[in-house]
C-alpha cells in the first residue's frame, strides 16, 4: 500500500502499467517493484524448482524472487528484476515460470514432491537408462524448472558498446563514493562516478540519516549537483560495473531511462569498456537473510529493502508487520516504520542482550521458526525461553547482518578474507591492481565510516598520481557500531531457504555435506546453489556457514566460492552490440560496386571486399553460361575486370631495392625502372606467403601488389622484416589499396581499347610485355601496367580512386563496342586455371616453392626470408606433392575441387592417399573440364592415368595426369 | 589488457596482434645451421612469471613492440619499439 508520506517518488506524474494482464498504477520515480507494492500485489512470481510463489525480495540487483517478463513480442526481455526495472507509462509486464497462471499453477505439484526433489536430485534419478535423457527426462526439466523463455523471434531492439576513458573510476554513488568523487574532482581529476541506482546518493535515500544536519539524499543531492558542475566528473548513472580486468579495464552495462530508450534508433542498453588508471571501489554492502523454516513465504523479505520502500517509494508491503533480525538494523527498520505510521507487531531480536525504547513488543534473544500462509504470508512463529509464540503478521522484516560487496575485488584470482568481528568476508587490499575499497564494501558500515572512508581513499588516489588535495571537509554524520551475533539458520523441522532464486534449503546443503560434497566448489553444483542468475549474491556466505556448521569445519577454512564476472547478467545482445547480420564484418566496396549491382552481378564475398561473380545478360540461365562467354569474350575479343581489391604497397627510399630483395625469393634490385616482375614471397618457416606483381616506378620507388586475401598479413609481415630484422634499412611503405582503382582491360583487342581512351597511345615497342609507367586518362593521371592473369595481351589500368566509376563504366561501354564486356569472378577463376596460375587455393600455407615448381626462382645470390628453412629435407623432393593439372579421361567428365587422388587401381582409402585437387572449373577454351591439384612426385608422372575420387560429393573420375598449363603453355598471346 | 604503445600511449589489447616470444628479433645468419634455425623458429620458453614478447600495433601506427610483462600476475611493466630494441642491440 501507499504511505501517507513524502518520498522520491512524484505524485503528480502517474504512471499506468499491466501486469499479468491486469491494470495498475504508480508514480514517476517508482520501480515495477515498488508500484506492486503499493498495489497490494504479494505474488509476483513462482520459484524455480517447486514453483512456490514468491514476493518482492530485496530493492536492489540483488532480487532473487522478483524475476519478470517486460515488453512483448520479439522485444518482451525474461527475467529482468521489477526492482531495478523502472516503471513507465505504457509497461507491460508478465510474471515467470508458471502455468498456467500466477495465482494457479500446475506445476507447484512440484512441492509436494520436495522430498524427492532435493539436492543431486536430478544425478541420482536420471542416471539410468541413458536414453530416456534427451526424450524424457530433459525435456521435463527444462519445463518444470526454469525461469522468463525469449521470444524466439529476432530482436529489433537497438543494443550499443562503447569506451570510456579517465583517471579514476568510482563504483558505487553512496556516501562512500560520493566523497570520493568529490575529493578527486575538486582536485581535478577525470572521474566517472558510476552508479547503478538511477540516481546517485546510495543508502542515503533508504534512510532517515542525516548528513551534516540535514537529510542524507539531500546531501547527496548537494554534492551530486556540484560534480554535475565540474567539467571533469561524468556521472553515470544506471550503469553497473560488471566486472575489473587487466590494466585498469572494467566492463560496464549502462541501462537507458525508458524515456530514453523509447527514441527512434536509441539503445536499451550499452555495453561499457572502461580504461582507468585508478578505481574506487564503494559498492556497498548485501543484506543477508535468515534461514528458517518458510521464510520464502511472499511478505517476508530484507529489512533494508522495507526501509528503503517505506522511506524512498512511501509504500509498506503489509499493515502489520513483525522485524527479526541479529543487528540494530532490526531496531532502526522498526523505528522507521512507525515513524512512517506503519504498525510494528513485533520486533525480534536474535541477541539476548538487546533492549529497546520503541514502543513495540519486543522479543530479546528470541527467533522466527516458521512462516504460516500458503499463498502469502498470514502469522510467524516465535521461539523464546517459555515456548512458541504466534503473531499474526502480513509482513515480515528479517536482517541477518550485512555482507561487504567485495565480488569485484576477486575478479582477478582475489580472495577475501573472514573477519569474526562482521561475521562477514572482506575483501584483501590489492587484490585487483590499482583498485582501492571504501565505506560498506570495505566492512565500515556507519555512515560517517562511509564517508570518511570515501575520502580517504581518494586522498590516497590523489597522492600516487601526484595530484594536489583540495580542502574537502568531512560532514557529520553517525557513527554508530556495528554489533552482530552471527545468525544463518534457525534450528527447526521443515523447509528454510538458503538460495531463493535456484530453491536450495538447508537441508540441501547438509545432505550434500552428508553425501561427502563437502568442500564449497562441489557442494555449489551438487545442489546448484549461487548458480542462478542472481550468483548467489543474497545466499553465498549463509550456504557455506551452514556447509562449515555440517563439516565441523570454521568458515574460514570452508572458504567460499569463485566470483566471476558479471556482476550483474549482461544481455549477450550488448555484448555484441552492432555485429548483427550486416554489421558483424566490415564491408569493403570498390568503384565499381554500383555498376556492377545496376548490370545484375550476383556480389560475392572475397574477405571483406565483394567483387562481381558474374555479368549474366539476356538469354543467360546459368552462371555457367555468363561465365563461359565471359572467358570467350577475353581470348577472342575484350574484358574488363575491377581488380582494385588486391594489396597494393608503395614502397620508397634508397633501401627500398634491398628490402624487396630480402622480402623475395627472387631479385627485384636488378629490375629496371618501368618494369613489372612476377615475385614469390615465402615465410620463415619455408612455406610460400603470397605472391604477386611488383613495378618500378623509380630508382628508389616500386609499388607491389599482393594477393586480395593477404594484402593485411603481407603489410604486417613487412613492418615485421623492417622494423624487427632490418631497422637499418631506409626504406618507407604504405598500403594505397583503396586510393587506386585499377583494372584488368584483357585480350586480343585490349590495346585498341585503351588507345581510345590514353592521351598518348601505346604500342609493343613503347609498351612492351611486363612494362609499366605513367600515363595519362583523359586528362586523368593514371599508371599502365602490362601485365597478364589471363594468358592474354592485357593491361591494368589505374586511376585514383574517384575515377574508378566512371572509368569502369568507360571501359564496359567501350569493351562492349569492340565485342567485350566486363567479366566476373568465376571467368577469371577459369582463365587463370586454363593459364596454370595460382592463387590461395594452391598456395594454402603448406606448399613451397619446390611444390609449385617455382624453386628456381628462389635466388641462390642473396638470402631472403624463408630460404634458409625451405632448404630442409622433406620440403622438396620426390615425395612431395607437386602442382600438376589434370583432365578427365572416363567416362565422368567433371573434375571437383576437394577431391581427392589415388593409382588408378588402388582403393580410396587414406593411407592410398596420393595428392587432391584445389582448383577445378570447365573450360570453354578446350572444352572439357580442368583441374589443378597436387600429387605426389607429380612432375615425374605426366601422363599418367590417376583416378580422382571426391567422398563428400559422390564423385569419382579417371584423369590423366598433365602440365598444369593447359593454354598457350609458350606464353606468345600474353607477349604479342 | 593494455598496452602502452610508446607511439600511440596506452592502448587497448584489441588494437594489437599477439606474435610471441622476442626472440623472433634474433634472425641466425642463413648459414647457421639447421640446429639455430630450429631455436629460432620453434624452440621458445614459456615461463610463468616475467617475459618479453613482440606484439603488433595493427590498428594503431603499425609499430612492431617488445612489450615486457608478467604470464601469473598479466601486468605490462613496459613496451619498447623493436627497432629500437634492434638498434641497441647492433
Ligand atoms: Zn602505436
Amino acid at each position: 500500500m501507499r504511505l501517507d508520506k513524502p518520498g522520491q517518488i512524484d505524485r503528480t506524474q502517474p504512471l499506468s502499467f499491466t501486469f499479468d494482464g491486469r491494470e495498475y498504477s504508480g508514480f514517476a520515480g517508482d520501480t515495477l517493484a515498488s508500484a506492486l507494492i503499493a498495489s497490494n500485489v504479494r505474488v509476483v512470481g513462482r520459484s524455480f524448482k517447486y514453483h512456490r510463489p514468491r514476493g518482492v525480495f530485496t530493492a536492489g540487483s540483488e532480487e532473487p524472487n522478483a524475476l519478470v517478463t517486460i515488453g512483448q513480442g520479439a522485444a518482451a526481455e525474461p527475467n529482468l528484476r521489477a526492482t531495478t526495472s523502472e516503471l513507465c507509462e505504457g509497461l507491460v509486464a508478465r510474471s515467470q515460470n508458471r502455468w498456467p497462471s500466477l495465482d494457479y499453477d500446475l506445476l507447484a505439484l512440484n512441492d509436494l514432491f520436495a522430498p524427492f526433489l532435493g539436492a543431486g536430485f536430478y544425478y541420482k534419478t536420471f542416471m539410468w537408462p541413458a536414453k530416456l535423457w534427451e526424450r524424457l527426462y530433459e525435456p521435463f526439466i527444462r519445463r518444470a524448472a526454469g525461469l522468463g523463455a525469449l521470444s524466439g523471434a529476432p530482436n529489433a531492439d537497438h543494443y550499443e558498446k562503447a569506451y570510456a576513458h579517465c583517471d579514476l573510476l568510482v563504483i558505487g554513488a553512496g556516501p562512500a563514493g560520493l566523497m570520493a568523487a568529490l575529493a578527486a574532482g575538486r582536485a581535478g581529476l577525470d572521474v566517472i562516478l558510476a552508479d547503478e541506482d538511477v540516481r546517485t546518493g546510495g543508502r542515503l535515500n533508504a534512510e532517515r540519516i542525516e548528513v551534516d544536519g540535514r537529510p542524507g539524499a539531500d546531501w547527496a543531492e548537494t554534492v551530486t549537483d556540484e560534480l554535475r558542475g565540474m567539467g571533469n566528473v561524468r556521472i553515470m548513472t544506471r550503469t553497473t560495473v560488471t566486472g575489473a580486468y587487466d590494466g585498469g579495464t572494467y566492463g560496464a552495462l549502462e541501462r537507458l531511462s525508458p524515456e530514453v530508450a523509447a527514441r527512434t534508433g536509441a539503445p536499451r542498453e550499452c555495453f561499457w569498456r572502461i580504461a582507468t588508471r585508478r578505481a574506487i571501489l564503494a559498492a556497498g554492502a548485501l543484506e543477508r537473510p535468515v534461514a528458517f523454516r518458510n521464510n520464502d513465504r511472499p511478505g517476508v523479505m530484507m529489512a533494508g529493502a522495507l526501509r528503503a520502500y517505506v522511506n524512498r517509494w512511501a509504500v509498506s508491503p503489509g499493515k502489520t508487520v513483525t522485524v527479526f533480525g541479529n543487528t540494530d538494523d532490526a531496531h532502526r527498520t522498526a523505528a522507521d516504520l512507525l515513524a512512517a505510521g506503519v504498525h510494528v507487531a513485533a520486533l525480534i531480536d536474535a541477541r539476548p542482550e538487546a533492549g529497546t525504547d520503541l514502543p513495540v513488543r519486543f522479543y530479546a534473544g528470541a527467533q522466527v521458526v516458521n512462516a504460516h500462509g500458503r499463498g502469502g504470508l498470514e502469522a510467524i512463529s516465535i521461539a523464546t525461553l517459555s515456548g512458541i509464540d504466534k503473531v499474526q503478521t502480513d509482513c515480515l522484516a528479517m536482517s541477518g547482518g550485512w555482507n561487504p560487496t567485495l565480488h569485484l575485488t576477486c575478479h582477478m584470482n582475489g580472495r577475501p578474507d573472514w573477519s569474526p568481528a562482521l561475521a562477514a568476508f572482506v575483501s584483501r587490499d590489492g587484490a585487483v591492481p590499482g583498485l582501492l575499497t571504501a565505506g560498506a564494501c570495505r566492512g565500515d558500515f556507519s555512515t560517517h565510516g562511509c564517508l570518511a572512508g570515501g575520502l580517504a581513499a581518494a586522498k590516497a588516489v590523489l597522492k600516487d598520481l601526484g595530484k594536489r588535495a583540495r580542502a574537502t571537509d568531512l560532514p557529520v554524520a553517525e557513527d554508530a557500531p556495528y554489533r552482530i551475533s552471527p545468525l544463518w539458520a534457525v534450528p527447526g523441522k521443515g523447509r528454510a531457504w538458503l538460495d531463493f532464486q535456484n530453491d536450495v534449503t538447508v537441508k540441501d546443503v547438509k545432505l550434500a555435506a552428508t553425501e561427502n560434497y563437502s568442500s564449497v566448489e562441489h557442494m555449489k553444483r551438487y545442489t546448484t546453489q549461487g548458480m542462478a542468475p542472481d550468483q548467489g549474491k543474497n545466499s553465498n556466505v549463509n550456504a557455506l556457514a551452514v556447509l562449515a556448521d555440517a563439516t565441523g569445519r570454521g568458515i574460514p577454512e570452508t572458504g567460499t566460492t569463485t566470483y566471476r564476472p558479471p556482476y550483474v547478467p549482461v544481455p549477450i545482445a550488448a555484448l555484441g552490440a552492432g555485429a548483427q547480420g550486416a554489421g558483424f564484418a566490415p564491408q569493403r566496396f570498390t568503384t565499381s560496386h554500383d555498376l556492377s549491382v545496376e548490370m545484375g552481378a550476383p556480389m560475392v564475398e572475397a574477405g571483406l571486399w565483394y567483387r562481381p561473380g558474374w555479368f549474366p545478360r539476356e538469354g543467360e540461365k546459368t552462371w555457367r553460361q555468363s561465365c563461359d562467354r565471359e572467358v570467350g569474350m577475353v581470348r577472342e575479343a575484350v574484358g574488363v575486370c575491377d581488380v582494385s581489391t588486391l594489396g597494393k604497397i608503395d614502397v620508397q627510399g634508397p633501401d627500398a631495392p634491398a628490402f624487396l630483395d630480402l622480402l623475395y625469393t627472387n631479385m627485384f634490385s636488378t629490375l629496371k625502372v618501368g618494369r613489372a616482375r612476377y615475385g614469390l614471397m615465402l615465410r620463415e618457416d619455408g612455406h610460400v606467403m603470397d605472391d604477386g606483381t611488383t613495378a618500378r616506378l623509380g630508382a628508389h620507388h616500386y609499388l607491389m601488389t599482393t594477393t586480395t586475401a593477404a594484402a593485411g598479413q603481407v603489410m604486417k609481415h613487412m613492418e615485421f622484416v623492417h622494423q624487427c630484422l632490418a631497422p637499418q634499412m631506409d626504406v618507407s611503405f604504405i598500403s594505397v589499396t583503396e586510393q587506386w582503382a585499377q583494372f584488368a582491360v584483357a585480350g586480343p583487342k585490349s590495346r585498341d581499347l585503351l588507345n581510345g581512351i590514353l592521351d598518348d597511345p601505346v604500342d609493343g615497342d613503347s609498351f612492351p610485355f611486363m612494362a609499366c609507367g605513367a600515363v595519362s586518362v583523359m586528362g586523368v593521371a593514371g599508371r599502365l601496367f602490362r601485365i597478364s592473369f589471363s594468358g592474354e595481351h592485357a593491361y591494368e589500368v589505374a586511376v585514383p580512386a574517384r575515377y574508378g566509376d566512371s572509368l569502369f563504366r568507360l571501359l564496359v561501354d567501350r569493351a562492349g563496342e569492340l565485342g567485350g564486356g566486363a567479366y566476373g569472378m568465376e571467368a577469371l577463376n577459369v582463365l587463370r586455371i586454363e593459364k596454370g596460375f595460382i592463387t590461395h587455393a594452391e598456395i594454402h600455407g603448406r606448399t613451397t616453392a619446390f611444390d609449385i615448381g617455382m624453386e628456381r626462382m628462389v635466388s641462390a645470390k642473396k638470402d631472403c626470408i624463408g630460404k634458409a628453412m625451405a632448404a630442409r629435407p622433406g620440403l622438396s623432393g620426390p615425395d612431395r606433392e607437386q602442382l600438376v593439372g589434370l583432365v578427365p579421361t572416363g567416362a565422368v567428365k567433371k573434375l571437383t575441387a576437394g577431391a581427392h587422388l589415388f593409382d588408378a587401381g588402388a582403393e580410396a582409402v587414406r593411407k592410398n592417399d596420393q595428392g587432391y585437387i584445389t582448383s577445378a572449373a570447365f573450360s570453354p577454351t578446350l572444352g572439357h573440364f580442368m583441374a589443378l591439384g597436387f600429387l605426389k612426385d607429380g612432375r615425374a608422372r605426366h601422363g599418367e592415368e590417376i583416378r580422382m575420387v571426391d567422398h563428400v560429393r559422390q564423385i569419382e573420375a579417371r584423369c590423366r595426369v598433365v602440365d598444369p598449363v593447359f593454354f598457350d603453355p609458350e606464353g606468345g598471346r600474353a607477349r604479342g | 589488457m593494455r598496452i602502452p604503445c610508446p607511439i600511440c600511449g596506452s592502448r587497448d589489447i584489441r588494437e594489437f596482434d599477439y606474435m610471441g616470444h622476442a626472440q623472433a628479433l634474433d634472425r641466425p645468419d642463413p648459414g647457421a645451421g639447421a640446429q639455430a634455425w630450429d631455436d629460432y623458429l620453434h624452440n621458445r620458453d614459456n615461463p610463468a612469471g616475467p617475459t618479453r614478447d613482440l606484439w603488433f600495433h595493427g590498428m594503431g601506427c603499425g609499430a612492431w613492440l617488445v612489450v615486457e610483462r608478467d604470464t601469473v600476475s598479466h601486468e605490462v611493466t613496459g613496451a619498447t619499439l623493436a627497432r629500437d630494441v634492434k638498434g641497441g642491440a647492433a
